[in-house]
């Protein structure tokens, strides 16, 4: 693991129209490295995801990745660095079947998984392949939206709540996919809520509030911290 | 003579031809307004314009250039598409963030210019364009002769439809298209060029209006207004089949030519308004019009 950051995000703001939602965020991110975003709702987790892919056009600072500078290139470009994006409502599109979403984002790099390996790590889209997207289960697009990047070579996956909503037996399966992932050497930026299931895959932790990073702290002292996290996420 | 519901048998039968002929060419027209609206959420007035452009393509190609029909079915499309590609990327891309009225305005603005500017070239009477010498004459089909132009018509614009939709349903660009017509925004951060493609989308639709354009030129006449007379009957289409919906504009443009064509046979006098009549009917029923999806 070098020392150097993948991604790196320097003093980031960014606006909603006229609203400044992000104020001055700092992020590092190395090789082969999960870093989970925690947080209350409205914190700025989400739109630090949509700002580095580029989503959220108007914003100000420095994303680099592999010292490459982002802000600059249009959207359409960013996924080509290797950034691949799995939104928080999932993004499957109904008039497409389940091997059409697969098969959507265009190959960024070499090394991506295969179609054979993705169906033998999700058997459930081979399954339900010629279904129309959005007639899958929750899971099941969580799973869908998160293969569909696998296939395109991205080596840096921006994940956002893959477990929200999702049955405990579909959390543990997309937590058994997440640690594959790693093992893989895959460089994950998580955004989530459900500590139990962060602590399981993270490496480090980064909290936010109104549109700051206000702390951050290695995985293994997640417990020793719960009170204070308590108090900032107010759960 | 045979007759069917009191109608001599040849007269129907020559009405539902015309009907035919008239819904082919409103389904290729509400195919291509429905192809653009569903990406880039234009209502392209300049469909009727692009139409007629096509037909004067091939009427230019023939009397400045000698070029005849069959290359004119190739040329003149890829010269109509390269100008709306023109079209979009200097003005109509300048659009798409604002109300989508302005693309209406925009490209109701160009229709007039265009219109306005051929019948200052060439009068607002029709010119006549003579049908390739392989498609004259008749064939005898026992119970009425069909003239063999009008049936390469309908053969064509069921080919131009199904390999529309072909490209739309089964092949990996139409699946970009119909992932951006839901969300654009995802589409590009995956790495599509979704600029590019609503640039082509644009062209694309275009073309198709100036083939039907081709087609057209030796039924009706080449004519400036040509498109303007049609493109109101093509939007009331697209509305009953439902705006965006390709399947919807296909099967609704042949259903109302051949509607209308037996208005004119049992009940002439509203044959002109029965389109309309029963757009105001669906759009009481079904708002959404009948394939599109409820929002």
């Amino acid at each position: 693991m070098s020392s150097a950051p993948l991604l790196e995000v320097r003093g980031l703001n960014a606006w909603y129209g006229e609203s400044h939602v992000l104020h001055g965020v700092d992020l590092d991110i190395r090789e082969g490295e999960t870093v989970t975003l925690l947080g209350r709702n409205g914190a700025g987790k989400t739109t630090t995801l949509r700002a580095i892919m580029g989503i959220l056009r108007r914003r100000e600072g420095v994303i680099r990745l592999r010292g490459k500078d982002l802000l600059g290139l249009p959207l359409h470009k960013v996924a080509q660095t290797g950034l691949g994006y799995v939104p928080e409502e999932r993004g499957i599109f109904a008039s497409l079947n389940v091997s059409e979403n697969l098969m959507l984002p265009p190959t960024v790099a070499e090394g991506g998984m295969s179609v054979e390996e993705i169906y033998s790590l999700f058997p459930n889209l081979h399954e339900r392949r010629s279904s129309q997207g959005t007639k899958l289960s929750g899971g099941e697009q969580q799973m869908l939206a998160i293969a569909r990047v696998l296939r395109t070579g991205a080596r840096i996956i921006l994940l956002d709540e893959p477990t929200e909503g999702l049955a405990p037996v579909i959390v543990q399966r997309i937590g058994d996919v997440l640690v594959a992932l790693k093992k893989r050497g895959m460089t994950i930026l998580l955004v989530e809520q459900n500590f139990r299931f962060a602590k399981k895959v993270a490496d480090r932790f980064y909290l936010m509030e109104d549109g700051r990073m206000v702390n951050s702290f290695p995985g293994h002292e997640l417990d020793a911290r719960m009170d204070e996290l308590h108090e900032v996420l107010g759960v | 003579m045979s007759t069917i519901f009191g109608i001599p048998a040849p007269a129907l039968y020559g009405q539902i031809l015309i009907g035919l002929i008239n819904g082919s060419f409103y389904a290729m027209l509400s195919l291509g307004l429905a192809v653009i609206f569903g990406l880039l959420r234009v209502i392209n007035f300049a469909h009727g314009a692009q139409y007629m452009l096509g037909a004067f393509a091939a009427y230019l190609l023939l009397n400045w250039l000698g070029i005849g029909y069959w290359p004119a079915l190739i040329l003149a499309p890829l010269i109509v598409g390269a100008v709306a590609v023109v079209i979009e990327k200097t003005m109509l891309s300048r659009l798409y963030g604002v109300d989508p009225l302005y693309g209406l305005l925009l490209t109701f603005g160009l229709a007039l210019i265009l219109e306005g500017a051929f019948r200052y070239w060439f009068g607002a009477a029709g010119q006549p364009y003579a049908p390739p010498q392989q498609l004259t004459g008749a064939l005898n089909l026992g119970f009425m002769f069909l003239p063999i132009y009008r049936g390469w018509v309908v053969i064509a614009s069921l080919v131009v439809c199904l390999g529309t939709w072909l490209l739309i349903e089964k092949t990996r660009l139409g699946a970009y298209l119909r992932a951006a017509t839901e969300n654009a925004t995802l589409v590009q951060a995956f790495g599509v060029n979704v600029p590019l493609l609503l640039t082509l989308t644009y062209g694309l639709g275009a073309a198709l209006a100036a083939l039907a354009g081709v087609l057209a030129a030796p039924i009706y006449q080449v004519s400036p207004l040509m498109g303007s007379n049609l493109i109101i009957i093509v939007f009331a289409v697209v509305v009953v089949g439902g705006m965006g919906s390709i399947l919807g504009a296909i099967v609704t443009g042949y259903v109302l030519g051949v509607l209308e064509g037996l208005t004119k046979v049992f009940y002439p006098e509203a044959s002109s308004i029965v389109i309309f009549v029963i757009m105001a009917i669906v759009l009481l029923v079904r708002p959404a019009g009948l394939f599109g999806r409820e929002e």
